[in-house]
């Protein structure tokens, strides 16, 4: 009743949501979903540290993704800031468009 | 029990992550991005990580996906158009992809014989086993990550201000 299974679906799983958040980070246009790859990509290396921390009994990993998701939260912050002062100066988020330093 | 628990939800996120890149709205987006978030914190408790799933369900997929959300509502910026930049990406980018993948699925296929099983009955690593060595040995880090998060705070705040001249 009680199948285990292998820890390397874990690690298998986490690569293909990372692969999946590359593939968004390159395809997206929209600048607010270019940033919710990252954050994608940020939630599959966590998965792999949660799977080591368990593989390992380390309570270390468990401790890191803990930091990650302080440093994500604080990113997700100013990030979406710098999003929102990026839309009212241009009007748009399409990356395409957003190619200057200069306003 | 375990296998289907987590055939279940590995499932959802992936086809949540799926779903982020097809949609074209970003409300869509954000909202199967909650969907993965919220079966990836099912995976960590599979793992036995209670305080990170909570944590997870909390930190991730309730305040950062809220703020997302307020964003893309915000700024009411409607269906993402195709560009030149969408269709250089897709040549050049997943083949890149394709091969970031294999090598990924390689390294951990070859090394995967060396590592265990996991089960529903490993136990969990209580919140008190991790406070212990987040409150002891890392407490440096973690008051750290406070005076962070309050820097962030602060510079959210003063980026996403109205510039009325009088600044």
């Amino acid at each position: 009743m009680n199948t285990p299974v292998p820890a390397d679906w874990y690690l298998l799983l986490s690569a293909a949501l990372f692969t999946l958040g590359v593939i968004g980070f390159l395809i997206k246009r929209s600048l607010i979903t270019v940033f919710m790859s990252i954050e994608l990509m940020l939630n599959a290396v966590n998965l792999s540290f949660v799977t080591f921390a368990h593989e390992w009994h380390a309570v270390k990993g468990q401790i890191f993704v803990f930091f990650v998701m302080m440093v994500a939260a604080a990113e997700a912050a100013v990030g979406l800031a710098i999003i929102i002062s990026i839309f009212r100066v241009r009007g748009t988020l399409t990356v395409d468009q957003i190619d200057r330093m200069k306003l | 029990m375990h296998l289907v628990l987590f055939l279940i939800f590995a499932l959802f996120a992936l086809a949540g992550a799926a779903n982020l890149l097809l949609q074209k709205h970003p409300i869509n987006s954000a909202l199967s991005l909650i969907v993965v978030m919220s079966s990836l914190a099912v995976l960590y408790l599979l793992l036995g990580a209670e305080f990170l799933a909570m944590a997870q369900v909390i930190v991730y997929a309730g305040a950062i996906m809220v703020l997302f959300t307020f964003v893309v509502m915000l700024l009411n910026e409607g269906r993402e158009e195709k560009t030149w930049g969408s269709r250089a990406a897709r040549t050049v980018g997943f083949p890149a992809v394709v091969v970031l993948l294999a090598t990924l699925a390689a390294a951990i296929l070859r090394a995967g014989r060396h590592y265990g099983m996991v089960s529903l009955s490993d136990g969990i690593t209580t919140t008190q086993d991790l406070s212990k060595v987040l409150f002891r040995d890392l407490l440096l880090p973690f008051e750290l990550t406070s005076v962070l998060i309050l820097i962030a705070i602060l510079g959210a705040v003063a980026l996403a201000r109205k510039d009325d001249g009088n600044a």
